[in-house]
């Protein structure tokens, strides 16, 4: 009886909170038929977003793997200078909100910033322009994959790589052939985790982005010159992204956990 | 790689401090105290607390439910727990004033108030509690409870005496990085908050609005105040996980 009331309690709190949502985007964005939502989805605009959005994120999404992963090494297998500095900062950027993460970009590199001489006097625009919006992306996406991989790399253990290092194996070999396979879901895990961030970005790159939008940016674009439908098809669009996100994270969670 | 953090992270952080600061404590002071300002950070702490305090009460329920409690189509129920974060928060934000505006099919209305950042506060920080209290329930030794159980425990005081004390550190790591989360949200509130000053602007939504009208120097301050309960967060996080280790080893 108590455990039937604790069930409804949580399910109906799910589903009040969770799936009155995401199924209101689904009504909203057809509401006006498939036509309307498909004009709206390939539109000028929202092609141009989609594409800055995937643009970001293909620069964003491997240089924080590779960050995570010669981070994760670092900090699990190594000393140095440095480490209680990375490992004070590495998950502020879970926690800081994206707005203070936008504002210090727009310091650094905007007029009168440390950074604003250095560019300016080359002719290269960072705020306000591409540059910006992928470097608060990969801010707020950074530490994805060195959180899924430093535990996965204790959990592993230095056996196998003392093993092939006593048997021959270079550096590179050693990771190659041992350690990445063995991180390798929680890599995966974490290259999920990151791209989810990058898509759905928007209070940083919200003030460092110039004329050029994002998906995210977009969907406010068009919601605020009183274009519903369009608001609509590219948030759904990033919905079904969000969805075949968590259906990867049902998949390879066990694997991970497998591995560990 | 402590390069890239530092161009990346530090950097930029520095900046904001440095700016901050420009004007001496007495400009940082000013800015800071500011009504308007005084009234976006109040509301966004108010708010945040909330909110992070009924996902602790149903996010441990979730949790419990999710672990103990056998029923069909229970690993799907355990996978939609992450929507919030998968999902972007500006679509968040759009749905939600769908969902509560004046043409709401369900009803109900209430954006443009405070109880609009509250829902949407609500939905944003749901996944933390229960991901803190999860693997820790799943751990737990049923035996102890059983234990208390057979000595005549009623399930309150069991639930009160046995299980909390060991899931308390998850609930609370969970409610403050449902706060941190919750008290520098901008994508799922600057829609259906209607962004009201000394009513429902938050504070992210204040230092939006300083940068959008070349306020600077008042962006920069309440931004590092913002910082500030960010890296406080963090370090109450982290003496919280010390101390529950420490308990587990004694």
């Amino acid at each position: 009886m108590r455990r039937l009331a604790l069930r409804t309690i949580a399910l109906g709190y799910l589903a009040i909170v969770l799936l009155g949502p995401l199924a209101m985007i689904f009504f909203k964005t057809f509401e006006h038929g498939f036509g309307a939502f498909w004009d709206a989805v390939t539109a000028h605009e929202s092609i141009v977003a989609f594409k800055t959005t995937l643009l970001i994120t293909a620069i964003a999404v491997p240089l924080n793997t590779i960050f995570g992963i010669v981070c994760g090494l670092a900090i699990v297998r190594r000393r140095f200078p440095g480490k209680g500095i990375v490992n004070a900062f590495i998950d502020l950027p879970l926690a800081v909100s994206p707005v203070v993460v936008g504002v210090s970009l727009f310091i650094l590199y905007g007029r009168g910033g440390w950074f604003y001489g250095v560019f300016e006097n080359h002719g290269i625009q960072i705020l306000f322009a591409l540059p910006a919006m992928v470097i608060a992306t990969m801010f707020v996406s950074l530490p994805f994959v060195a959180r899924e991989v430093i535990p996965t790399l204790r959990e592993v253990g230095e056996e196998q790589e003392q093993a092939a290092h006593t048997l021959g194996a270079s550096g590179w070999q050693t990771f190659w052939r041992i350690t990445l396979p063995s991180i390798r879901w929680a890599v995966i895990y974490g290259v999920v985790l990151t791209t989810a961030r990058c898509l759905g970005e928007y209070g940083a790159v919200a003030i460092v982005h110039g004329y050029k939008t994002t998906a995210t940016l977009q969907v406010q674009d068009y919601y605020e010159n009183f274009n519903q439908t369009g608001a609509y098809a590219v948030s759904l669009m990033l919905a079904v992204v969000a969805v075949i996100v968590l259906i990867s994270m049902i998949l390879i969670r066990p694997r991970e956990v497998e591995a560990a | 790689m402590t390069a890239y953090l530092t161009l990346i992270v530090i950097l930029p952080l520095a900046a904001v401090v440095a700016a901050s600061g420009e004007d001496g404590w007495a400009g940082f002071w000013a800015a800071v105290s500011n009504p308007e300002a005084v009234a976006a950070l109040k509301l966004s702490v108010l708010i945040a607390i909330l909110a992070a305090l009924v996902n602790a009460v149903l996010g441990t329920i979730t949790a419990w439910v999710l672990v103990r409690d056998r029923f069909p189509g229970r690993s799907i129920v355990n996978s939609v727990i992450d929507l919030p974060f998968a999902l972007p928060t500006i679509v968040a934000g759009l749905v939600l004033l769908a969902l509560y505006s004046p043409s709401s099919p369900i009803g109900v209305h209430l954006a443009f108030t405070r109880w609009a950042i509250f829902m949407a506060l609500l939905f944003v920080t749901l996944p933390f509690v229960v991901r803190t209290v999860q693997p820790v329930l799943l751990e737990l030794d049923m035996e102890m409870e059983q234990a208390a159980r057979s000595l005549g425990a009623s399930e309150f005081t069991v639930f009160r005496r046995v299980v909390l004390p060991n899931i308390m550190p998850g609930i609370l790591s969970g409610i403050a990085l449902a706060f941190a989360r919750a008290v520098g949200e901008i994508g799922s509130v600057v829609l259906i908050s209607g962004n009201n000053p000394f009513h429902t602007e938050v504070a992210s939504v204040y230092v939006l609005n300083q940068v959008h009208s070349g306020n600077r120097s008042a962006a920069a301050a309440v931004a590092v105040v913002l910082l500030l309960i960010s890296f406080v967060i963090l370090l109450l996080v982290g003496g919280i996980r010390r101390l529950a280790t420490r308990h587990e080893y004694a």
